[in-house]
């Protein structure tokens, strides 16, 4: 994934969202598409983060609300967002984000890693930090923002 | 992934073999039948028997496989017997062939799981068929006298004359070109291939290949030369063209070319004993085989090649092929397809992966699914319904329901080898329990999805069994009733209204109901003063627990884990009815859907959300009155409907899509049927339609989810959740009342 992809090169282009005034982003060979916002059937007994399925070209999708998975209020869901169909650990996953803002290529050296705060359940979340033009962007951990399905389903 | 090119020819093999294994049972099956009709043997059936087991043996042998060579060739002796007309088949004989042939597929399961030793009763079973030869042991030689009249491949070899002296008269000068390879022209790098394609270009070329040169396998040496070929050219060819044509080989080959009279004499010559022992013979040395691959492509590009530019092409050059089993292998089960059905030709097939299948099924549920996205968006955008885009439309859909039905096709597969299976269940288990039982198969054509096939063999393996255990009398009792001594079980297959019913019938004496109820009642399962009607007594059989391995003895009726084969079918979408008559026998029947790519459902609106639930699960749908609910637990519901208390789940609820509702009264109720037979009532609020859904499988994209069987993707492109009802009931609360404080405590 993230680490194995971009450890080769230099340079590793991020693609950076919103997220409730923040500013999140992950690395761009773990993204499939980016799709506009459509209703998500919702899952009985799933975690409150799992915002339900969408209907991906015929195979079903879960669809994570990222903003409730990092402890944050949940999205509210209109037309302005979007979700982000990443693919990692082997399985595909579509994000709700507030809204895409850029792509970033950067150099590996300007990736920091985050320190530790233990009040922050989002901060293990975060694999890196960097800062563009003044603001600070957080790089996800795809392989922790995804839920192992199996057992938490079961 | 290692490629191994020997284990994927090994694999074919096994599926070979399977289609050699499917009809020797079929003709074993016409010979019984012969035998039960005028006693007289019709002997392509035998030869299909005979050549079954012999090409088994032959490919069993390339593979060095010597348990299964040494079985079937003992067996092969026997029918071979048979074939001569020196043994009469008599019902003794017929039962002893039918077990050696289920024996046979024992030993080749057995080779394919790279099993060692042979399947229990191998040997004596071999002894007691062998003993049907009487005083003629078996002796070797006898073997490769009979092989002789078998060159199946072969006779392609022979030149047909009558083409040869037209050919002469068709045109002026006619050419007898005679090539001999010495060992050094393979050396030397040169194919004999190119020089006999180069001389088709030349012409109308017939060739024929001598043989006589050609040792046993066992004295051949790969590098060795020991072919010849004879090419009778014609058209308007000068010498020198051919002599061009070996131009690079003169030195390593005999060649002769002269201008052609004695054409006849010529052939005669060449013209050998087709030597097809060699094709069985067990041993291949390794530099051999490696030159199979070589050796066989040529013949099959020529022909292509010969048939395209020349009208005339009697050719036939595959002379190393006796080096190679795979000639009589294939040659086999067509001459076997075309015995069992003279009448018509031979069916054209294509193997293909079973993945490959999947992937077109599952695009063309995709399809399906587009095509009622684009007819809602057009009915929705209110285009007159006689435009041209709805005409277009409606063509289209047509279009998509028949590829879908073609698709779904290509996953069907005829029964019949499941009813085979099941032939061999009835003769194990009648000899078990002393019972003289015949099955009779009907609509073995009949197809079905192959997953259904193969799920449907455990279950139906226990109903054969039943059948013949519990169904049928014992022949002392059947000679009492009036019946003739040999049981019949019957077992068929239909196609009926977009399902397939497969019975399993017999004519034994049916349910004995007062001693089923009795030990329903012993067992608790029903209360003793209950008023049962005789299909209630009938399905009590499906109650788990009814019997148990000390009451079956006792019982002449049957259950034994009846309640499982009901899970099974249950498993698969269909449903299983039991009609019984004391005295004439007892039939089952089991309705499957076509498919397990799409689904029957009910299509109903909870709380905002659509879902769907399975048709076959549920049995009625009423709407619920005041009287009709009361209160159970300080939570819970029941509703009291036809005499009998149904509990009571809200839909909405239980997904927690919302709290339990304030009242249930003028509420929609689907009363659903486990197959254990509890019933539930599921509370919805509006039940929209009733529709074929294609099932998404959720497993792979979030996991399982409690009574959540799949997903399915509706018209308007939104996912519904596909109901399981069972599983449903199961992970229920029950809650359909809410004192808030509860609820509060709970939440």
């Amino acid at each position: 994934m993230i680490e194995t992809r971009s450890q080769s090169s230099t340079e590793v282009e991020l693609l950076s969202f919103r997220l409730a005034e923040q500013e999140y982003s992950v690395d761009i060979m773990s993204v499939r598409e980016i799709r506009g916002w459509t209703r998500a059937t919702p899952l009985p007994h799933s975690p409150p983060f799992m915002r339900g399925v969408i209907n991906l070209r015929g195979t079903v999708l879960p669809v994570i609300d990222l903003a409730s998975r990092l402890g944050m209020p949940p999205v509210e869901g209109d037309a302005r967002n979007v979700i982000i169909v990443v693919h990692a650990g082997g399985q595909s996953v579509g994000l709700l984000v507030d809204a895409v803002s850029d792509i970033l290529a950067l150099p590996r050296t300007e990736l920091q890693p985050p320190p530790e705060l233990a009040a922050d359940c989002a901060h293990s979340f975060v694999q890196a930090l960097t800062i563009v033009d003044g603001r600070m962007i957080r790089v996800l951990d795809l392989s922790a923002v995804l839920p192992t399905y199996q057992t938490e389903a079961a | 992934m290692t490629h191994d090119p020997m284990a994927e020819i090994r694999a074919s093999f096994f599926v070979e073999c399977e289609e050699l294994l499917e009809s020797l049972q079929d003709a074993l099956s016409v010979m019984a039948d012969h035998l039960e009709g005028d006693g007289s043997q019709d002997t392509e059936t035998i030869n299909v028997v005979f050549r079954a087991v012999h090409s088994i043996k032959g490919g069993a042998g390339a593979f060095g496989l010597t348990v299964l060579v040494a079985f079937a060739h003992r067996f092969e002796t026997v029918m071979d017997e048979l074939r001569c007309g020196r043994l009469v088949v008599d019902h003794e004989a017929m039962k002893l062939f039918f077990q050696a042939a289920d024996m046979l597929a024992d030993h080749v399961r057995l080779a394919r799981d790279d099993a060692s030793g042979s399947p229990p009763g191998s040997e004596t079973l071999l002894i007691a068929v062998e003993a049907l030869m009487g005083e003629r042991a078996p002796e070797l030689e006898e073997e490769e006298v009979a092989f002789a009249p078998m060159g199946l491949s072969f006779d392609l070899a022979l030149p047909d004359l009558g083409d040869a002296a037209d050919l002469a008269e068709a045109d002026g000068r006619c050419w007898t070109v005679r090539l001999r390879p010495l060992d050094a022209l393979y050396a030397s790098g040169n194919e004999t291939f190119h020089l006999l394609r180069a001389l088709c270009e030349l012409g109308s070329a017939s060739i024929t290949c001598d043989l006589s040169a050609l040792p046993d396998l066992d004295a051949l040496m790969p590098e060795t030369s020991c072919l010849g070929w004879t090419v009778q050219l014609t058209g308007g060819i000068e010498e020198s063209d051919i002599r061009a044509v070996f131009d690079f080989v003169e030195d390593v080959a005999e060649i002769t070319i002269a201008e052609a009279q004695e054409v006849a004499a010529e052939l005669g010559l060449a013209a050998p004993e087709p030597k097809p022992e060699a094709a069985s013979a067990p041993a291949i040395s390794p530099p051999c085989l490696s030159l199979v691959p070589d050796l066989i492509v040529p013949p099959l590009a020529s022909a292509a090649t010969a048939s395209s530019a020349l009208p005339i092409q009697p050719i036939a050059l595959p002379s190393e092929r006796p080096t190679d089993p795979a000639p009589d292998r294939l040659a086999a089960p067509a001459v076997a397809a075309a015995a069992a059905a003279p009448a018509e030709a031979a069916a054209a097939t294509v193997r293909v992966d079973l993945d490959r299948i999947d992937r077109l099924v599952n695009l063309v549920g995709e399809l399906v699914i587009n095509q009622a996205m684009l007819a809602q968006s057009v009915t929705e955008a209110g285009l007159p319904a006689n435009s041209a885009v709805m005409n277009g439309l409606e063509a289209f859909m047509m279009l998509t329901r028949d590829i879908q039905d073609s698709v779904m096709m290509i996953r069907a597969q005829p029964v019949k080898p499941l009813f085979q299976r099941m032939a061999r269940i009835v003769r194990e288990a009648s000899a078990a329990v002393g019972k003289e039982v015949r099955l009779r198969s009907e609509g073995e054509g009949t197809e079905v999805d192959k997953t259904v096939i193969e799920r449907l063999a455990d279950p139906l393996t226990h109903m054969i069994r039943n059948a013949v255990d519990h169904g049928l009398e014992t022949p002392d009792r059947r000679r009492e009733a009036g019946k003739p001594e040999e049981g019949v079980v019957t077992l068929s297959a239909q196609h009926r209204s977009g399902r397939v019913v497969i019975e399993v019938a017999d004519d034994g004496a049916g349910i004995d109901r007062p001693r089923v109820r009795e030990i329903a009642i012993r067992k608790g399962l029903v209360a003793p003063d209950a008023v049962l009607t005789d299909a209630e007594i009938d399905n009590l059989l499906f109650l788990p627990g009814f019997s148990t391995a000390n009451q079956i003895s006792a019982l002449s009726g049957r259950g034994v884990g009846m309640d499982v084969v009901k899970q099974a079918i249950g498993a698969l979408g269909g449903r299983i009815a039991i009609t019984s008559e004391r005295g004439q026998g007892t039939r089952f029947s089991i309705s499957l859907p076509l498919t397990l790519a799409v689904l029957d459902g009910m299509v109903v609106r909870v709380a905002g959300e659509t879902l769907v639930i399975p048709l076959s699960s549920i049995v009625e749908t009423a709407t619920l009155s005041a009287h009709d609910i009361r209160s159970l637990g300080p939570e819970t519901s029941v509703i009291h409907i036809r005499g009998g208390f149904v509990p009571l789940y809200d839909l909405g609820t239980e997904l927690a899509y919302r709290g339990p509702k304030a009242s249930y009264e003028g509420g929609i109720v689907l009363l659903t049927a486990q197959e254990d037979g509890s019933r539930a009532a599921l509370v919805v609020d509006e039940i929209l339609e009733q529709r074929q859904v294609v099932i998404k499988g959720l497993q792979h994209s979030y996991g399982n989810i409690p009574g959540v069987a799949a997903a399915t993707i509706l018209g308007d492109g939104q996912i519904a959740l596909i109901l399981d009802p069972g599983d449903l009931v199961e992970n229920a609360t029950g809650r359909t009342r809410s004192a808030d404080t509860i609820l509060a405590l709970a939440g």
